[in-house]
């Protein structure tokens, strides 16, 4: 069963087309990474798989049914920023995702069905190294702390699929390293596929089993949206990392 | 020497400078005060701080002959009690409405329209509908005070639901939040101390309303008295009656913003 099956895809707002004829189709576990210059149309690519647009043509898949409208608790999300809620702390940002699904009206929880939360809650924040902040509140915390706390937010939801926007693009050079690290051993301990836009070629490379170029076939110079983007090259660049190590 | 706009005045300097203009205010003011009443000395225009004093410690200390009871207290409390349940109501009426028009489009598209439309009535122009609707009584005051702030504060609340980064909803989607957990989980507290900023803003034009509906219909409170004593010319009584009454609203803000601070210190950080 495919997680995710695109058909022939395009995307366009009147007479500009940001993305035509996309194929494409991943397995869970597998790790990929969306590449190209900017305006490629990777990001409407990302927010397809969201849920919060739909393609103009064509046919999207998620488990082989037909693809949400909405975003839904299958599909967790990290955005390069204002990910996490403000008014709650580190701790409270993550058992909210339970509240949620355990208490429809209220949306909180209260003693024992609390406790398992806020345990179940504590297992990630220390796996994404944040246990020690959780009484913080986000603005007290770090970029880079706060893009695990956006993580941490998600995977308490157990998502088939995770959705990366750019998520270490405001971050310190030495910073992402570390987060790159942190998502590859969640990623290697979880079998769940990840979608991830970037424009670091190297970390596109670093973290991705499946590396995707999306830009324009045909350049027409004096209407540039007359043409969209696709999928111009799919590497399989799960080898490369076995070299590396 | 410095750019004037880099002239940073010290912290000393900064608590003279903001002095200043009061002692000027208040040494002009006693200045043609004493010249006025040394030609006439029972002119009303100036009237001494003394006289002031004495005007007022009697309506706040000494009991009414007539009534029995302390008239800058009675007109104190009634005041702020048609304030506090105007703005009260006003409150939440547009946490109700601005954050539902803020969340779902369905009803925007369906109040917005109409809420546009209240926001630009002249609101001082329907006064004497209220007054013929509801009577002479405190509900009219009420009610001069709700359709006067309401629609402004429905506006903020909505423009502050909309300042919520799309972000952040869209992965409360993301942790399964339904409609309505969005709403009571996310953005109602995110909004609180946005209400809380918005009942400071708008209770400038909250007194200005209060004061109006008794300077035409009311038996005490404080706008009723300024207007009851214009008559005789009682600047001694007007006066000091000013002075209380911004000092009142200098407090509330006070407090409020206090409050603020001390409810939600995640307030206003990124």
């Amino acid at each position: 069963m495919g997680l995710i099956k695109a058909k022939n895809i395009w995307k366009n707002y009147g007479d500009n087309i940001i993305l035509e004829k996309v194929n494409f189709s991943m397995e869970s576990g597998e790790f990929c990474t969306l590449v190209g210059p900017s305006g490629c149309g990777k990001s409407t690519f990302l927010r397809m798989l969201l849920g919060i647009e739909q393609p103009s043509r064509g046919e999207l898949f998620f488990e082989d049914k037909e693809y949400p409208k909405e975003p839904s608790d299958d599909r967790g999300i990290v955005f390069q920023r204002y990910s996490t809620l403000s008014h709650l702390n580190v701790i409270d940002n993550v058992i909210i995702g339970l509240e949620f699904k355990k208490s429809p009206f209220f949306g909180k929880l209260f003693g024992k069905a609390k406790k398992e939360a806020v345990e179940s809650a504590d297992e990630i924040l220390k796996a994404v190294g944040l246990y020690h902040s959780r009484t913080k509140y986000p603005h007290e915390l770090s970029g880079g702390m706060k893009q695990r706390l956006s993580i941490a937010q998600s995977l308490v939801k157990e998502p088939k699929l995770l959705l990366l926007d750019e998520p270490f693009g405001a971050l310190d050079p030495g910073i992402s390293k570390d987060m790159h690290e942190l998502l590859l051993d969640i990623h290697s301990k979880l079998n769940f596929g990840v979608v991830m836009v970037t424009h670091d070629i190297s970390e596109a490379f670093k973290l991705g089993t499946r590396v995707l170029v999306f830009d324009k076939i045909k350049v027409d110079e004096n209407f540039p949206n007359r043409y969209g983007s696709t999928i111009i090259n799919d590497i399989d660049s799960s080898k490369e990392k076995g070299k590396m190590k | 020497m410095k750019r004037l706009i880099n002239e940073i005045p010290s912290k000393t300097t900064n608590i003279f400078l903001g002095l200043l203009p009061f002692l000027l205010i208040v040494i002009v003011y006693i200045g043609s005060s004493n010249a006025r009443l040394a030609e006439n000395p029972n002119d009303k225009l100036l009237p001494s701080i003394e006289k002031c004093i004495e005007s007022m410690s009697k309506l706040a200390f000494e009991e009414d002959k007539r009534t029995g009871s302390y008239i800058l207290y009675d007109d104190t409390v009634s005041s702020l009690k048609r304030l506090a349940l105007g703005v009260g109501i006003s409150a939440v009426i547009a946490l109700v409405v601005g954050i539902s028009i803020g969340v779902i489009p369905m009803i925007t598209s369906t109040l917005s329209p109409l809420i546009w439309f209240f926001s630009l009535i002249p609101t001082m122009a329907i006064l004497p509908i209220l007054f013929i609707v509801f009577g002479l009584g405190e509900i009219s005051k009420v009610v001069l005070i709700i359709l006067g702030i309401t629609p402004i504060m429905i506006r903020d609340i909505y423009q502050r639901v909309r300042e919520i980064p799309s972000e952040q909803i869209i992965k409360v989607q993301t942790l399964g939040a339904n409609t309505w957990q969005i709403i009571t989980r996310v953005v109602t507290p995110q909004i609180f101390p946005r209400l809380i900023d918005s009942i400071r803003l708008t209770l400038g034009s909250a007194w200005i309303f209060l004061i109006s509906a008794e300077a035409i219909a009311a038996t005490e409170g404080l706008g009723y008295r300024i207007f009851l004593v214009r008559r005789y010319l009682a600047m001694d009584v007007i006066l000091p009656y000013v002075i209380w009454i911004t000092l009142l609203a200098f407090l509330i803000d006070f407090v409020l913003r206090q409050f603020n601070q001390k409810l939600f210190p995640w307030f206003g950080k990124e």
